[in-house]
């Protein structure tokens, strides 16, 4: 809050933890009525409830970075040099997530193959290994 | 010759650079080492929370967080998510006590400093006594360690069976140092062949009551004889089965993230009451630089809540 009058800042403080107390409120009733708590029967899929959780907890770590930790009144560059790093996260995110899916996706083939090892014996399993190597494990 | 002439004029120029005095970015040395310590300690939680993700997201089931989540003190019923809520309402307010606490420094108002920072450190040990309340009833109460989980999912529909319905199946009722529970005929009296009539944690028992694929379930975890009370039930094709646990990492993950979180609430709040009585004693008044000290931990408390932020977002919330 640089630049403004002490009564401004006080506030600004204080709407700030309105701000930050409303949308926290938000987030929890979308958790709840997307996981059918509130009303009886009815619930949110994920791909409606998550951007709107996640999107709304960006925005939080955006208010609290740039206005309690003062960011938005800081120099540019020190603002650069420690909010730029931080992008390489959208890789980490995206990557792990893909790694994640591709153990889950191995899990599922390590079942299925005991299943087929139970059901009809050595030799089967055996068979279906090799075409796995020739396709290049190709999981579908 | 040219390049002396040229060389000497950079040196010129540069004097008041290497000279001193000048703060990079307008940020004192104190200021900006602070913000790269929480820009290295953000690539920690962040590093822990991506580890969570991938391992959620390569499991097939995952215990439901407003199913897990759902005790508050003094109430034996189910509230999901509410002590959560609270927590972070903590935190967040106090946040705002530390802006304030700030901001009267930027006045130099010493007492308003201190009474400030004062409403922080309450708020911030009314968090840890939540965390440590939350730890509480998941260890003593649920029974979650860092290897045991016993909240998980249904994988196919069924009944839960009764005593009688166990007998009728064949299996033999013992009773043994106050627990009973059923094995089969033949098997070995080892845990994995205990079958329990499931009772919830008010006594209730849940036989008769049927389920779906996908419904969470809690193996009842009795605090007296410390045995995973595994319900039996009969799924839709017949065969009797137990409850089984539910994914190990859960119960690590958790108790880490939220414990390195909580470390980093319990080290704030001792670094504040350290600062609160410097304040109070006139050293950062004697320092005559706007109490810049109490700016900087203000800094690591709002990283604190910011991180409270996102693990809130991605272990009671996704």
């Amino acid at each position: 809050m640089a630049g403004l009058s002490y009564e401004e800042g006080k506030k600004q403080a204080y709407r700030g933890f309105v701000l930050l107390g409303i949308i926290t409120i938000v987030e929890v009733i979308v958790a709840l009525i997307g996981n059918g708590h509130v009303i009886e029967g009815f619930s949110l899929p994920k791909y409606v409830m998550y951007p709107i959780m996640i999107a709304m907890s960006l925005y939080k770590a955006y208010f609290i970075v740039n206005e309690f930790m003062h960011m938005k009144y800081e120099v540019k560059g020190l603002a650069m040099s420690v909010l730029l790093p931080t992008l390489l996260l959208v890789w980490a995110i995206i990557a792990f997530l893909q790694e994640g899916n591709s153990w889950g996706q191995r899990r599922e083939l390590i079942k299925d193959k005991n299943a087929i090892d139970v059901k009809e014996g050595q030799q089967t399993s055996d068979i279906l290994k090799f075409e796995e190597l020739e396709s290049g494990f190709r999981l579908s | 010759m040219a390049t002396d002439t040229v060389v000497q004029q950079d040196v010129q120029k540069d004097e008041s650079a290497w000279s001193g005095g000048k703060q990079p970015f307008k940020a004192s040395y104190g200021k900006l080492m602070m913000w790269y310590f929480l820009l290295s300690d953000a690539f920690t939680f962040a590093a822990f929370l991506i580890a969570y993700g991938a391992l959620r997201f390569s499991m097939p089931t995952w215990p439901v967080p407003d199913f897990v989540f759902a005790k508050i003190p003094f109430y034996s019923g189910e509230a999901p998510l509410i002590f959560v809520t609270f927590m972070t309402f903590v935190l967040i307010v106090s946040s705002v006590t530390m802006v304030r606490a700030v901001q009267e420094g930027h006045q130099g108002n010493q007492k308003g400093v201190v009474k400030w920072m004062v409403w922080t450190i309450i708020g911030g040990s009314i968090f840890l006594g939540s965390q440590a309340w939350e730890w509480n009833t998941l260890i003593s109460g649920e029974g979650v360690t860092v290897t045991k989980n016993p909240f998980s999912n249904h994988e196919e529909s069924g009944t839960y069976l009764s005593a009688n319905d166990l007998k009728k199946e064949g299996y033999n009722e013992v009773t043994k140092d106050g627990a009973t529970y059923y094995l089969a005929t033949d098997a070995a009296d080892i845990p994995e062949n205990r079958f329990f009539v499931k009772y919830d944690h008010n006594g209730e028992s849940y036989a008769g009551k049927s389920f779906e694929a996908d419904d969470p379930y809690l193996i009842t975890y009795s605090h007296g004889t410390e045995l995973y009370e595994a319900g039996a039930y009969k799924t839709a094709g017949g065969e009797v089965k137990k409850e089984g646990y539910g994914p190990k990492a859960f119960g690590a993950l958790f108790f880490f993230i939220t414990g390195f979180h909580g470390f980093h609430v319990l080290s704030g709040v001792v670094f504040l009451i350290i600062i609160t009585m410097n304040v109070a004693s006139g050293l950062y008044h004697n320092r005559g630089n706007n109490y810049e000290m109490v700016e900087k931990m203000g800094l690591y408390w709002h990283f604190v809540d910011l991180v409270w932020v996102f693990v809130f977002l991605v272990f009671y919330l996704l």
